[in-house]
């Protein structure tokens, strides 16, 4: 199922401070959108009001499906992996228990998304003692288990190695491959290069520029995006 | 000190002998306390993680008012459910005063606000780590309570030891509403509040000693049952 979210004067407010917005434009249906822009600039923010978790203070968001579904067929994974505390694979069949999917189902999915995220071993291990990494993996395998149609992830290789980054991007690439529509905000310029085929760059919770990730590389618009893109110090 | 030693020796011959009279007592103590513990803990816990998660006009009042009611006077109890469960009162019809289920009843009263506040305070913090996924994955109220009950219920094992341990030493409500009958509604405590009236310190501290004794057991018991404290649980 493909998705389109059209953001009109979407604005997130904060103690009548604007954090977001307003924000106008139109998500394309498929492909993997990276948002870049310094800290502060409502990358995270961008995200959870996309997904529903955090409420507009005005404007409005329309997916091209009913609310509740599109609700349904998001996953989010957060910077900080939050991990229930219980085993990996309980962790990794409960966003199926809550859909109320077969037990049979679950077990094959639980084993079949362990061997991908490379758990297989830490299966009966609580979650909560996984290294950084391993919790990251978790978490994506959890949001990915229900084959979601679009998955958000906020900074999710923030603060861990080249290996497990590599491997989050080999799943996120493969998830792609297998159709879900991925939005990212990422601080790695590196990785927003790698994974990008379209790029969102905010700034001080402006829309600043929006375009096809080779174009936005090699010849960003604004001199905002430029600057961000030579590691200058972007306020 | 020699009615201590002479207390520990009568709970040691009471136990030993399997008196007859301690048996019937100690399992209508332990009926009663245990059938109002899972009374007051199918309320208290599910309103304690509702209570932790929803955000509703009066949240801070209801709060401040259940944490309140944790130091309710159990006579003060006692005398409320006398009145409601006596024949003028409006229960009367059905005959429960000076039953095991009036003694219940009083203690369920008792307990569930001292359960529901501990496990309020356990289960806000849980959904302060939990939040942000429960919400993202699109839970119902009814899902997140069930997940939080289920992480959470090692600490809320912490709750339920509480809400006994006020149940099995409770004296002043069940005295009142059981009336302390032989062979109907005698309990360990007012046993033992009836020993010592009579004077006899030494079976009234060997029945304390056994209540001690059987409150540990039963803390232990489930302590040993959950596996809390072992590597790799919470």
């Amino acid at each position: 199922m493909s998705m389109i979210a059209t953001l009109t004067d979407a604005t997130v407010k904060r103690r009548g401070k604007t954090i977001l917005g307003p924000i106008n434009f139109e998500l394309a249906p498929a492909g993997i959108t990276i948002v870049l822009g310094p800290n502060g600039a409502g990358k995270t923010t961008l995200l959870k009001v996309l997904h529903g978790v955090e409420r507009l203070s005005s404007g409005r968001i329309q997916w091209s499906v009913p609310d509740a579904e599109a609700r349904q067929s998001q996953a989010y994974v957060f910077q900080s992996p939050i991990m229930l505390r219980r085993t990996v694979g309980q962790n990794l069949a409960y966003p199926l228990k809550l859909v109320k999917a077969p037990k049979a189902d679950i077990a094959r999915r639980v084993a079949a998304w362990a061997d991908k995220t490379g758990l297989a071993d830490a299966i009966d291990r609580p979650a909560t003692r996984l290294s950084g990494g391993e919790k990251q993996k978790l978490a994506l395998g959890r949001a990915l288990i229900r084959k979601p149609a679009v998955l958000f992830l906020d900074e999710p290789c923030a603060n861990l190695d080249g290996r497990s980054t590599r491997e989050i991007e080999a799943l996120l690439a493969k998830a792609h491959a297998d159709g879900t529509r991925i939005i990212m905000t990422t601080h790695d310029l590196g990785q927003a290069r790698r994974l990008a085929q379209d790029v969102i760059f905010l700034l001080k919770g402006q829309y600043h520029d929006h375009g096809q990730a080779a174009a936005f590389f090699s010849k960003p618009r604004t001199a905002e995006a430029k600057s961000f893109l030579q590691g200058d110090i972007v306020e | 000190m020699n009615e201590i030693w002479a207390g520990l020796q009568a709970a040691f011959w009471l136990v030993a002998r399997l008196d007859p009279d301690l048996v019937e007592i100690t399992l209508r103590s332990l009926q009663v306390s245990v059938t109002a513990l899972i009374i007051a803990s199918a309320i208290a816990l599910p309103f304690g993680t509702w209570l932790a998660i929803r955000r509703f006009r009066y949240r801070r009042a209801t709060i401040a008012v259940l944490n309140a009611l944790m130091g309710l006077p159990p006579v003060v109890v006692g005398l409320i459910v006398y009145l409601l469960l006596s024949r003028s009162g409006p229960f009367g019809v059905m005959g429960l005063l000076f039953t095991p289920t009036a003694m219940i009843m009083a203690q369920v009263i008792i307990i569930t606000p001292l359960i529901a506040s501990i496990t309020h305070q356990a289960m806000r913090e849980l959904w302060a780590e939990y939040h942000d996924l429960l919400i993202s994955l699109n839970t119902s109220n009814r899902q997140r309570i069930g997940t939080l009950i289920f992480d959470g219920r090692r600490a809320l094992l912490t709750a339920a030891l509480a809400g006994f341990g006020r149940a099995i030493g409770e004296v002043g409500a069940i005295m009142i509403v059981g009336g302390n009958i032989d062979h109907a509604t005698r309990v360990l405590t007012t046993a033992i509040a009836l020993e010592t009236g009579k004077g006899d310190f030494a079976l009234a501290l060997g029945l304390g000693f056994v209540l001690i004794a059987l409150a540990m057991i039963v803390n232990f018991a489930i302590h040993v049952l959950s596996r809390t404290e072992r590597e790799g649980r919470w």
